[in-house]
């Protein structure tokens, strides 16, 4: 009987809390993203955060592996017609992602139907101009963006007997420094880089104000064409390669897997994205700061500005008007200065809006952690010219390949810097081409 | 190769094949020839707009000299990878079958490696050959020997075969161990009462007793070394530097997973399909026929 | 095996081996040292002998590692194992029956069958993955273990393997179970079961390795937590973009998840002893 009776009360309670709960459950909202490790958990701490500040919506962040996987899995579920509504991409994927009208919402549009308030002036233009339209309107969210910075290393300008204070501002002086902390024994060589075709084609050439290619650097349309071989490109990449016989250069292989150099003390000085900041900062045992990149004194506007590698958030089509609600919910809280600011200042990536810039500013965050403006500064310079807004060419992961290709061979000494970026622009236009052809 | 004495029944070998065709047809086959469709496709990677160009993605590869330079590459790579895990796998199996002691510690030892997954196996290698930090390159510096695979070629090249070859000697060694032990005592004894030596013995009778096993061995470490390889590729060299380790599959798997040109990476995959059949049916036609069972 | 003992060719056997051996294990004994060191050790100078961090490093592999990817490591290992096995027992068992049916029956579409299973060998899984995952999510296997298993049991080594085997087994012994009146299917549990028992141990370790260290599929096909595989938490802490990654954490790890399939190695070379004395009878 005591039995019966408590059933009868728990389904009475069932039944009365059903409605209760359909009505409360919140709208999913699924994000894939390619962050593991401590930023996977940054992740996931700014989505619960987000959704405790409200009971509506819930966004679920699920790790997809690294950017190419997660980008196939977004692909691959789009397909299958089981999309994720935020898909996280990297900036070389930029102009693919726009180029697939059918697949993707551009953020304006679901700002704009959520009815939700979406000012794009908050943002920094040096971030967000690379996801944006001619016309100014915001395609995708930036997530986690950065740029190349010099790292130097304190300790082996002491040695050497260099002013810590003043690290190399032009290439000239940053031969000069080099020698000198070679013949004092003070490091191997004098300087590597991480991401060299990024850095040292993409970056030198909006440092510059010279072009990387036609169209406004692709933003005017398909039917641009690289133009990386220019004079500027040539004397800096034939210099590098010079420079490898006084030791003032060595090159330190793709990606970033020449970060090592620098942190065993092999190089005194290294080009790396400021993203790499919290990395050195658990593996260097020595003082290093940061400084802008060097510019080449004998070209005109030099310096520029400089522009953004990292990912931005896309959203993808697909989905119910209310679960669009929740991704521009979303990314409004994203926008949030404190977030902003929490993100930028734990991760080393820049904030998206000014506001989350001015916060860190005025919670002596760059006092406290000098050199972690540098980023901030070098992007806010000038304002961005056509070369320096950033740069939308079709299938431009491959054309980095190709760049990776050809600066092996001229460091090795089997092309000259000309010969070597002539093929690599000539390939790359092949590749332009071909883009262009598939999505008219 | 077909057996003299079969059963006869109508149905029951249908039922038998189901259920491996099933799999096959709906995971494998389907799958496959939505991928070979591709080839022909010009389609941007969502799939969202798409036009049949016949042979336009196949011109494309054959006119690139990037391409046909991968063609060498992975020529040199395949047979230094399946000859040198092949020959090693075989002269340890034959030596840890003729060791009394120690013989379950070696053999743990030397199958250790084929446990190790091959995504963290890349990492591995990579991280002993380091130019800055890898303690291996440390040793060759002692020794006189400067090591800079991102720069040198060749370099690349030995580091990248030595790192795919590894888990494959594990693999090859197991099936060789396997394969001589099946073989009779008998034997052996036999031919060494007739005097015969151990190397003579080896080649007349444990040779061509191990034969299928060696068969099956070469098509399995053909086929890794075409197919399997790109992970390792990805970790080490990405391809380069300027081209070096640039493999079929690794551009394969570069262009279509990494660079999401489906229908050029498409095209490729279906230009080593008929290279590996073509090899394996030739492989069936001629050294199947001399192989003793 | 050996027949006659002879010291010089006893000590260039033991030599080569312990060579082999030594150049094997190698890049294993480094993963398991750079496990017990800091971070700041692996990084600034390779060391050669283990260090004091073993419990510190193991236990952050236990739970931290596995704390961003949001499963823990029993799940994890759980899935791992499901996933391992069911291709294992799934593989073999499909393998064995097609194998004999190719082997030990003429009928209409035998080579057309053969050939079918032989091609699988030929296009790894990255480059049909779309269309797979398409497949996949029609027959609702998103985020189940038949999604993990059955996409990857459609491949041939196996089948490929018994029929090799099978075309070694003497036509006699068939011969003789047609003239004592035995079924097709009485032969094969009597008679060819029994003696593969070898090539099914040495499969069974094998698909159990390929099975367990699956991560690019899995990852794929899998958004709730609940049915993540170990490997993925490896990636997972191989993924850092512009950060550090964690190489002391990275090698516990993958040092634990070797654990298993080399348990299932050792463990399984007793059988394979076992198997051929048996046959040798």
């Amino acid at each position: 009987m005591k039995h019966l009776r408590m059933m009868k009360m728990t389904l009475a309670m069932v039944v009365l809390m059903v409605p209760a709960i359909a009505l409360s459950a919140p709208v999913t909202v699924n994000w894939w993203h390619a962050h593991g490790g401590a930023l996977g958990e940054r992740v996931n701490g700014i989505c619960e955060g987000f959704n405790k500040s409200q009971a509506q919506y819930q966004v679920v962040p699920t790790y997809k592996g690294n950017y190419a996987d997660t980008m196939n899995a977004g692909i691959a579920a789009f397909r299958a017609k089981t999309p994720p509504h935020i898909l996280q991409v990297f900036e070389v994927g930029t102009a693919t992602m726009m180029a697939a009208k059918g697949a993707i919402k551009p953020v304006y549009e679901v700002m704009k139907e959520s009815g939700l308030p979406f000012d794009p002036g908050i943002y920094l233009p040096t971030v967000t101009g690379y996801y944006t339209t001619a016309d100014g309107r915001m395609i995708s969210m930036p997530f986690n963006s950065s740029t190349p910075v010099l790292y130097y290393n304190v300790d082996m300008f002491k040695k050497a007997g260099l002013d810590p204070d003043k690290p190399p501002v032009t290439w000239l002086t940053m031969g000069e420094i080099a020698k000198k902390l070679v013949a004092a024994g003070a490091s191997q060589y004098g300087f590597s880089s991480a991401w060299n075709g990024w850095i040292h084609i993409e970056n030198l050439s909006a440092w510059h104000n010279v072009p990387i290619g036609t169209k406004a650097n692709g933003f005017a349309g398909l039917d641009a064409s690289y133009t990386f071989n220019g004079p500027v490109q040539v004397k800096h990449i034939q210099q590098l390669a010079d420079w490898q016989k006084d030791k003032v250069f060595v090159y330190g292989g793709r990606t970033n897997v020449g970060n090592a150099k620098f942190s065993s003390g092999e190089v005194a000085m290294y080009t790396e994205s400021s993203a790499g900041y919290a990395g050195f900062k658990s593996t260097c045992k020595f003082e290093f700061r940061t400084s802008m990149l060097p510019y080449w004194p004998d070209v005109k506007g030099a310096p520029q500005n400089t522009i953004i590698g990292g990912a931005s958030l896309w959203v993808l089509k697909g989905h119910k008007p209310d679960e669009y609600k929740g991704v521009a919910a979303f990314f409004n809280y994203l926008s949030k200065p404190e977030v902003q600011a929490e993100w930028h200042q734990g991760t080393g990536y820049l904030p998206i809006t000014l506001a989350a810039y001015e916060l860190s500013k005025k919670q002596g965050f760059y006092e406290k952690n000098p050199g972690t403006e540098t980023a901030l500064k070098q992007m806010t310079l000038n304002k961005p010219t056509e070369n320096s807004k950033g740069l939308r060419f079709g299938d431009h992961a491959k054309t980095r390949e190709i760049m990776d290709n050809e600066f092996e061979a001229i460091f090795a000494g089997q092309k000259t810097a000309k010969q070597g970026l002539d093929d690599a622009v000539k390939a790359g236009n092949d590749l332009l081409r071909k883009f262009e052809k598939a999505n008219k | 190769m077909e057996k003299r004495v079969v059963f006869r029944n109508n149905v029951l070998p249908y039922i038998l094949v189901a259920p491996q065709i099933v799999i096959t047809l709906v995971f494998f086959i389907w799958p496959a020839s939505q991928a070979l469709l591709q080839s022909f496709l010009q389609e941007d990677a969502f799939g969202t707009s798409s036009a049949f160009i016949w042979f336009d993605n196949f011109a494309d590869i054959f006119t690139s000299e990037e391409y046909l330079g991968s063609f060498r590459v992975t020529l040199v790579f395949s047979l230094a990878v399946a000859g040198s895990a092949l020959s090693v796998a075989l002269l340890l199996a034959v030596m840890a079958d003729r060791a009394l002691r120690g013989a379950t510690i070696y053999k743990t030892l030397i199958i250790w490696p084929y446990a190790v997954a091959p995504v963290v196996a890349g990492v591995l290698w990579f991280f002993l050959f380091n130019p800055t930090v890898g303690m291996v390159t440390f040793f060759l510096k002692s020794v006189g020997i400067a090591w800079n695979h991102t720069l040198n070629g060749p370099q690349a090249m030995t580091l990248v075969v030595i790192a795919a070859a590894w888990r494959e000697v594990s693999y090859n060694f197991l099936f060789f161990l396997a394969g001589l032990q099946a073989i009779p005592h008998s034997f052996i004894e036999a031919a060494a009462i007739d005097g015969a030596g151990p190397w003579r013995r080896f080649w007349t009778i444990v040779f061509p007793l191990l034969s299928p096993t060696a068969f099956f061995l070469i098509v399995v470490n053909i086929v890794y070394a075409f197919f399997d390889t790109f992970g390792v590729i990805h970790a080490i060299t990405r391809g380069g530097p300027n081209y070096a380790t640039n493999i079929l599959v690794y551009k394969v798997f570069n262009d279509g997973f990494i660079n999401l040109d489906l229908g050029g990476s498409a095209a490729q995959s279906v230009v080593l399909m008929i290279v590996v059949i073509a090899l394996t049916v030739v492989q069936f036609r001629f050294i199947e026929r001399k192989v003793h069972y | 095996m050996m027949v006659e003992h002879r010291p010089v060719l006893a000590f260039i056997t033991h030599a080569v081996l312990i060579l082999g051996a030594v150049v094997l294990a190698f890049p294993i004994y480094i993963t398991f040292v750079a496990s017990t060191h800091t971070i700041e050790a692996i990084t600034k100078s390779f060391p050669l002998v283990p260090g004091g961090h073993l419990v510190e490093n193991y236990l952050r592999a236990l739970t931290v590692g596995p704390r961003d990817v949001g499963a823990t490591v029993g799940t994890m290992m759980l899935n791992s194992l499901i996933m391992a096995l069911g291709i294992t027992f799934g593989k073999i068992t499909i393998s064995l029956l097609a194998a004999f049916a190719i082997v030990y029956f003429r009928f209409r579409l035998r080579m057309v069958f053969f050939w079918m299973i032989f091609i699988t060998l030929m296009l790894p899984v990255e480059v049909r993955i779309l269309p797979t995952y398409k497949v996949a999510a029609d027959l609702k296997l998103l985020d189940s273990y038949g999604g993990l298993i059955f996409p990857l049991i459609a491949s041939a080594t196996a089948t490929f393997l018994f029929r090799q085997f099978f075309m070694t087994i003497p036509d006699e012994l068939c011969e003789a179970h047609r003239i004592d009146g035995g079924s097709p299917m009485q032969f094969f549990f009597d008679i060819l079961l029994p003696m593969s028992r070898t090539s099914i141990a040495a499969l069974f370790v094998i698909l159990f390795i390929y099975g367990w260290n699956q991560y690019l599929w899995p990852l794929l096909i899998t958004s709730d937590q609940s049915y993540y595989t170990l490997l993925i938490g490896i990636k997972r802490m191989l993924d850092v973009g512009e950060g550090q990654a964690e190489w002391h954490i990275i090698m516990a790890a993958t040092i634990l998840a070797m654990l298993p399939p080399v348990l299932v190695v050792i463990f399984m070379q007793k059988q394979f002893v076992r198997g051929m004395t048996e046959t040798e009878k």
